[in-house]
This record gives C-alpha cells, sequence and structure tokens, in this order.
C-alpha cells in the first residue's frame, strides 16, 4: 500500500485499512505486559489474531509508523503520524508490535548507524523477527551509569566481552542486546565506552532471571564470558559510545513519559470512580479531588508530549528535555495507579481478584521512575543542564 | 472531522512578536514600572497604555475592518505573557480581550464605532461579573426591570478589575429573560464606584448601581452569547499572563540560586534547592503547553475550547503559587523585604489565581467534561 501525502486522504485510506486489517479480537484497547506482542525469533503468538494484526501491520511500515520505508517504516511525517494514532485509537486498536528495538535501539541507529547497518538491523525490527534487549546496568553501574565495568578484549577481527549486566529486562527472551563495554580502561570514564551489538544466542552468554515486587520476572542477570562480537557490530566510533547510550537515553525516556503508549491507558477515570459509588451514589470527595488533579495533569502532560514532538518535528532535538518529560510521566503513571488501586478497595488485594490484573500492574509502575534513570537523576540533569546550577546533582 | 491540525510551537512570527514585546516592556514597563506606580498611588498609566495602543496591542483581537490587528487568541496569550514576566500594568485584559471579544459578538453594528476605539487605545473597559466570594458568573442579583423602552439596573458588583479607572463597563444583569450584558458609561448616573486597595496594586472596584437607566441599544446581548466567549478569551490569556508570571519569578529565583553564597559555596549547588527548582521548570513547561493549546483551541474552535481553556488556567494558577512561594522561600529573608521584587509576584499571582475561577473552579468544569 502506497501512503497517501495528503493527511485528508491519508485518513481515509488509513481508516478504510484498519477497518479491513485489523483483526475483530485486536480491537479492545489492550496494552499490558501480557497482551503486548513483543516479537522476536522466540515469540509465541497469544492468538492467530495477534499473528495476523503484526503480519499485516509489518507489510505495510505501520509498527514503525514514522521510519523510512527502505528500512521497513511507513515514511509518516508528524501530521499523519498523529492520523495514525487518532484513527488507531477511534476502533481501540492495539499497537501491533512494541520492543526495545523499535523505542530505543531504532532512534539509536537511525541517527548513528551506517547505511548498511540500517538496512541490516532496522527491517526485522519493523518486522518484530528479532527481539533486542538492552545491556547498561551493572551492579556497580546504575544511576552512575558510565562507570560499566563490562570488558571488550580487542581480538583484531573483534572483541571478547566478559563482564556482567543486571536489571537487563526481557534478556531471557530477546535475541539480541545492545550493551556498553569498555574498550579503554585507562581513559576517563565516560571516554572509553563503545556501544555494540551482542548476538546473544551464542556460548559466552547466559542469563537468568530475577523476580519483582509484582511477581513477574521479566528481568535477569546477564553474564558474559568471551562472547564475540565482530566489529562491524559497533554502533558509532570506538570508545564514543557514551554519546549513543545519552543519545538512546533520550528516546527511552520519551518512551516511558508516555509518548510511546499514551498516558491515559485503561479505562477512563470518571467510570472507574462511579463503581467505587455506595448505594447513595456518594463518590468519596478525596478520592474524586485526587482524580481531578490527576486529570488536569494528565491532560496538560499529554499536551506537553504532544508539543515536544512538534519540536523535534520542527527540526530540534528534545534532548536533556527528555528528562523532563520522564519525570513528569512516569511520577504521573504512579499517581494514576495508586488512585486505581484506592478506588479498587478491597477489590483489589488478591492478584487475581474482581480488578484484574490491577495489583500487578500498580506494582511495575514503582519502577517508572527508576528504569531509564530515577526521578532524581532527572531532576539532576534538569538542574545541572537546564538549568546551569553547578555543583553534586 | 479534519480539523486544522494543532502545532504546539511559536510561528516564526510568534516568535517575532513576543521579542518585540519583550524590548518594548524591559523599557517601558520593567517591574519598577509597577513599583513606581504603586508607590505614586496609581494603578493606570495612559501613556503606556497609548503606546501599546500603537503598536497594535489594544486591537489584538479587534477586527481590521475596525482598525484592529485581528492577531488571534494565541498572539493575545503572547502579549499577555510578556506583560506578566514583568507584570506590566495595563488594561489588556480587560478592554483588548473580555470587552473585545465581548463586543464582536454583536453583529449589528452597534458595537462598531466601539471596537474602533478599543483598537484605537481611547476607550477602556470593566467588565463586572462578581458577586460573591468566589468566581461564578452563574451567580446575579444585580437585576434589569422593564422601564419604557429602556431597563433601570440596581445591585452590586464587587472585584471589577479596572473597574475604578475604565470609561465603561460591560456589566452583567438579571432580567425576567435570564442573563443579559448590559454596556453603560462608567459615569452614568446611579453608578457609584469604590476603588479597592487591591494587594497587587492594580485597579480594582466595587460598583454599585442605584437605579441606572439603559436603553435597549445598551443591552449587548444574552449573558451565554457575549459574556461566555469573552470569559474564555480572558481565562486564556489570563492563564498566559501567568506562565509570564512564572517565567519572571523562577527567572529571579535561579539567577539568586547561581549567585548567592553560603558555606562558601552558590545555594544552587545544593541538591535539595537544585531538586526543586528542577521540579519547578517542569511545571512550567507542562502549563506551557497547556496554555499554548488553549490559545490555539479559542483560535480553532471557540465554542470547543472549554476544556482546553479550564486546563490552562488550572494548571497557571497551580504554577504560579508553586513558583512564587518557592521564590520567596529560596531567597530566604530577602524574599520577604518590599524593596524586593518577589513579593509583587506573589501578590500579583494570588489575584491572577482567583481572577476568573480558581483551581477548583476549573477542576469541575473539566470534571464535567470528562465524565469525572
Ligand atoms: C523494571 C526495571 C527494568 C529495568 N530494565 C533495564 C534494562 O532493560 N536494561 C538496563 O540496562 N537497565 C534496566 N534497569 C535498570 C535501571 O536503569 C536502574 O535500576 C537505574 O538506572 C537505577 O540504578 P540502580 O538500580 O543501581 O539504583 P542506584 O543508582 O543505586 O540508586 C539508588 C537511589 O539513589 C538515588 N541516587 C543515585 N544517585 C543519585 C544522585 N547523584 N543524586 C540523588 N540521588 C541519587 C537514586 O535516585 C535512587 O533513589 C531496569 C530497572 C527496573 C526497575
Amino acid at each position: 500500500m502506497q501512503h497517501a501525502q495528503d493527511p485528508a486522504l491519508f485518513r481515509s485510506q488509513l481508516r478504510q485499512w484498519l477497518l479491513d486489517n485489523c483483526p475483530e479480537q485486536m480491537r479492545d484497547g489492550q496494552n499490558t505486559e501480557d497482551t503486548i506482542c513483543w516479537g522476536g525469533a522466540g515469540w509465541v503468538f497469544s492468538s492467530p489474531a495477534q499473528q495476523q494484526w503484526l503480519e499485516r501491520a509489518a507489510a505495510v511500515g505501520l509498527t514503525v509508523p514514522t521510519w523510512p520505508v527502505e528500512y521497513g517504516g511507513a515514511g509518516l511525517d508528524r501530521a499523519r503520524e498523529k492520523i495514525f494514532y487518532e484513527e488507531m485509537a477511534r476502533i481501540n486498536a492495539r499497537l501491533p508490535l512494541q520492543s526495545f528495538g523499535i523505542w530505543m535501539l531504532g532512534p539509536a541507529l537511525l541517527h548513528f548507524g551506517s547505511h548498511a547497518q540500517k538496512l541490516h538491523y532496522l527491517p526485522p525490527i519493523a518486522r518484530g523477527d528479532i527481539r533486542w534487549c538492552q545491556g547498561y546496568s551493572e551492579p556497580g553501574a546504575g544511576s552512575d551509569l558510565a562507570n560499566v565495568q563490562t570488558h571488550a578484549e580487542d581480538c583484531g577481527d573483534h572483541w571478547q566481552v566478559t563482564g556482567q549486566k543486571i536489571w537487563t529486562s526481557y534478556a531471557d527472551k530477546a535475541d539480541w542486546i545492545f550493551a556498553l563495554v569498555r574498550t579503554d580502561r585507562a581513559a576517563p570514564k565516560h571516554r572509553g565506552i563503545s556501544f555494540v551489538l551482542i548476538d546473544m544466542n551464542q556460548p559466552g552468554v547466559t542469563t537468568r532471571p530475577i523476580k519483582l515486587i509484582s511477581g513477574a520476572s521479566p528481568f535477569c542477570e546477564t553474564f558474559f564470558d568471551g562472547a564475540k562480537v565482530p566489529k562491524a557490530q559497533i554502533v558509532g566510533e570506538e570508545n564514543r559510545g557514551w554519546d549513543v547510550a545519552k543519545y538512546l537515553l533520550t528516546h527511552e525516556r520519551q518512551m516511558i513519559s508516555g509518548g510511546g503508549q499514551g498516558l491515559q491507558g485503561g479505562r477512563a477515570l470518571g467510570a472507574i470512580l462511579a463503581d467505587t459509588a455506595g448505594p447513595e451514589g456518594r463518590i468519596d470527595p478525596m478520592l474524586r479531588a485526587d482524580a481531578l488533579r490527576l486529570e488536569v495533569d494528565t491532560l496538560a502532560t499529554g499536551m506537553t508530549l504532544e508539543r515536544y514532538k512538534d519540536i523535534s518535528e520542527s527540526g530540534a532535538e528534545v534532548g536533556d528535555a527528555s528528562a523532563m518529560l520522564k519525570y513528569m510521566g512516569t511520577e504521573l503513571n504512579k499517581r494514576r495507579h495508586e488512585l486505581l488501586m484506592t478506588a479498587g478497595g478491597l477489590d483489589a488485594l488478591d492478584w487475581d481478584g474482581a480488578m484484574g490484573s490491577a495489583p500487578a500492574d500498580w506494582l511495575r509502575t514503582k519502577a517508572n521512575s527508576i528504569e531509564g534513570g530515577t526521578s532524581e537523576i532527572m531532576l539532576g540533569i534538569i538542574s545541572r543542564r537546564v538549568l546551569g546550577l553547578g555543583g553534586q546533582s | 472531522m479534519t480539523q486544522p491540525m494543532i502545532k504546539l510551537v511559536h510561528s516564526e512570527d510568534e516568535t517575532m512578536l513576543a521579542d518585540a514585546a519583550r524590548g518594548f516592556l524591559d523599557g517601558a514597563a520593567p517591574v519598577s514600572h509597577l513599583r513606581g506606580l504603586r508607590d505614586a498611588g496609581r494603578s493606570h498609566d495612559p501613556d503606556l497604555w497609548g503606546e501599546m495602543a500603537r503598536m497594535g496591542w489594544a486591537g489584538v483581537l479587534v477586527p481590521e475592518t475596525h482598525g484592529g490587528a485581528d492577531m488571534g487568541h494565541a498572539a493575545a496569550g503572547i502579549l499577555a505573557a510578556q506583560m506578566g514576566q514583568t507584570l506590566a500594568v495595563s488594561p489588556f485584559l480587560s478592554t483588548a480581550v473580555m470587552a473585545a471579544t465581548a463586543l464582536r459578538q454583536v453583529a449589528d453594528g452597534r458595537t462598531d464605532q466601539a471596537l474602533r476605539q478599543i483598537a484605537a487605545g481611547q476607550r477602556t473597559y470593566a467588565l463586572a461579573i462578581d458577586e460573591g466570594r468566589k468566581f461564578d458568573p452563574g451567580r446575579c442579583d444585580l437585576h434589569a426591570v422593564r422601564e419604557g423602552n429602556g431597563y433601570r439596573l440596581s445591585g452590586r458588583k464587587g472585584f471589577v478589575v479596572d473597574g475604578a479607572l475604565a470609561d465603561r463597563v460591560l456589566v452583567q444583569a438579571r432580567t425576567d429573560d435570564g442573563l443579559v450584558v448590559f454596556d453603560l458609561p462608567a459615569g452614568a448616573e446611579g453608578i457609584e464606584r469604590r476603588a479597592r486597595a487591591a494587594i497587587d496594586s492594580r485597579d480594582s472596584a466595587d460598583i454599585t448601581f442605584d437605579g441606572v437607566v439603559a436603553t435597549g441599544d445598551d443591552l449587548l446581548g444574552r449573558a451565554d452569547q457575549v459574556l461566555r466567549p469573552a470569559i474564555l478569551a480572558g481565562q486564556a490569556a489570563l492563564a498566559a499572563e501567568m506562565t509570564g508570571l512564572v517565567a519572571g519569578a523562577f527567572g529571579m529565583t535561579v539567577g539568586y540560586l547561581n549567585e548567592r553564597k553560603q558555606f562558601g559555596v552558590t545555594i544552587g549547588q545544593f541538591q535539595a534547592l537544585q531538586h526543586r527548582a528542577a521540579h519547578l521548570w517542569c511545571e512550567q513547561e507542562v502549563t506551557a503547553a497547556a496554555v499554548l493549546n488553549a490559545g490555539r483551541q479559542m483560535d480553532a474552535a471557540p465554542q470547543d475550547a472549554a476544556l482546553a481553556v479550564s486546563i490552562a488556567k488550572a494548571r497557571a494558577t497551580a504554577t504560579a503559587i508553586l513558583a512564587v512561594s518557592e521564590g520567596v522561600q529560596m531567597h530566604g529573608g530577602i524574599g520577604m523585604t518590599d524593596a524586593f521584587d518577589m513579593g509583587l509576584f506573589m501578590k500579583r499571582a494570588r489575584v491572577c489565581a482567583e481572577w476568573l475561577g480558581d483551581y477548583s473552579y476549573h477542576a469541575e468544569i473539566i470534571g464535567n467534561i470528562r465524565g469525572i
């Protein structure tokens, strides 16, 4: 399908295409860890509809609507991207595919990758063939990320990587990992890091899942013991991986802020509050006040995300402001889930109770202000780089 | 369905407008200008307003056919924000934004002359709406009873912004047919104005109407047709003014954090203050997006702008209160002195917070629209 340039024409084309191609089962607006289609070599589709939806969307570039067509995208500009999400929301469609490849590696490759690397790595991400995970954090390098110690030994045409990563989300399900490794131990810590792509399907890589407070165990310890990495698999220059790492983080932060999935996932607050009303129809005034404040902030933060998309479309990098989006979006999401739990009351206290996955979802949101850089680190970035305040951060 | 796409970035023209306004205001109306007026016991500077009118600001929402610049609500917001940044004193909001919007709703030519005079800076207006302690345009005891071809108005209004000095008053009144708006000369017989000693040193007045005679022509129209759009426009522009106020107060605060030394370092090196300042910046950014969105919605489809406007005013209210509270706290003792400007920002923020609806007023509107 050729996507029309003209926004109005595009909208009507797309609307028809969605009606014809988005399976009924995929129109329930679900967007939880269990219902997301993550893709990957070992992916088991939850239903034939999920598979159909992925394949049909990928065939017309709509798993990555803004990526260039030659790399598997639909090449949509900002106006048509907005229309795409509006039309998806109109029929409550699930996103056909979500992944770290789409959110994080893709933008970094588009910016820093060679043409050959883009051609090689991006289309399998767009099709959901290869699943990626992120190897940044280590036991001694969390907020102080530049302190990574995982070492890459130069062996001529390749490196041998040895060390340990931790909190690697979905490492046990991923096919490949993008990782920060130290290629120069003598250099100052930011200057000795390289950003490399590592095939996890080799003897030198093992993973061990870690259980989360939500009961799930989507993240892992990842061990490298002489894992082989051909030199062509470096993104950007050797020892300049920190630039790639930071750039990728700005995209990760925008995504976590809600840019990827929308801030208002799930039922409307009004409907949830209505469930709490007793026989007299009385809604707890404190709860309602909290809900109103949350709604004000959610709508305004949504506008802020839109504004920053408009800003980046006009050519400017969002850069350090992504710290603001991440901080505001994640703190908001935590508030939202605290409120949902309060509204759920006694019904929300069981893993499999009347509120479904509400408790697990609530617990999961607590990580939002930790993963991708903590709230404190975001405030530090803003005070140093936006406000120019010196000293400790 | 296919609405024009709203872009939440300033166009080149808008950036130029903001820069030009900033340049003018830094020269003609820095914060010291407000201080000077206050110390002289004045609440208006006709020369300043005259200059603003010459630059087209008074006619920002007046049609070009009536001598206006007709730049729209987003542009009015840009001007309001620039004025807010240095607390510039002018009847911009009540005259150029609200009265002009109200008068534009009257299509039969009766208000042509009034609009021309607004654009020329020759006529100022005040809107007399409030009667109680809280903004509530639905509450109106001031009544207008029919008498011959005209009406007789009796009742009182409080907190009429620019009410002591304005040339004319748009007053909301109750009639047997519902709420309406009259356009009256402020000096009409039976009108008595008492200037209030407002904390922000601006003009506001309590006005009593004691059997004031109005003609049928003085009646502009129904409140929902004339006043409601004007209030929306005023709320959007006031929210914009408040973002300017926030920028002004925050700029002073960040400056101070980088300058004041204690324990041998600038206080901006203390992480406790850094994080609070950074948080405030985030709040400011979110509010700025909401305010720009409200201006854009007002220009695109004013009849559907209520949600956007209330989000903007609610957010602006919360952010302004935070900015001035943190502003005083982070300045320490000097922040409490009259000689220092932060107090002026704080007092203006309090007035803006109440004017045209406080946080809870707007949250209620949002809740009603969103089913909460
Ligand atoms: C669910 C989840 C998924 C994750 N997925 C991944 C992944 O896929 N890949 C990956 O590489 N990593 C992942 N992470 C790791 C995440 O990026 C780190 O947890 C995060 O960067 C914080 O590091 P840390 O856990 O070592 O905490 P620490 O850095 O030890 O922080 C502890 C506390 O100290 C505070 N602190 C630290 N430094 C400062 C400072 N300078 N000023 C003020 N306060 C400070 C922090 O804000 C925090 O409150 C994930 C984490 C979670 C929770």
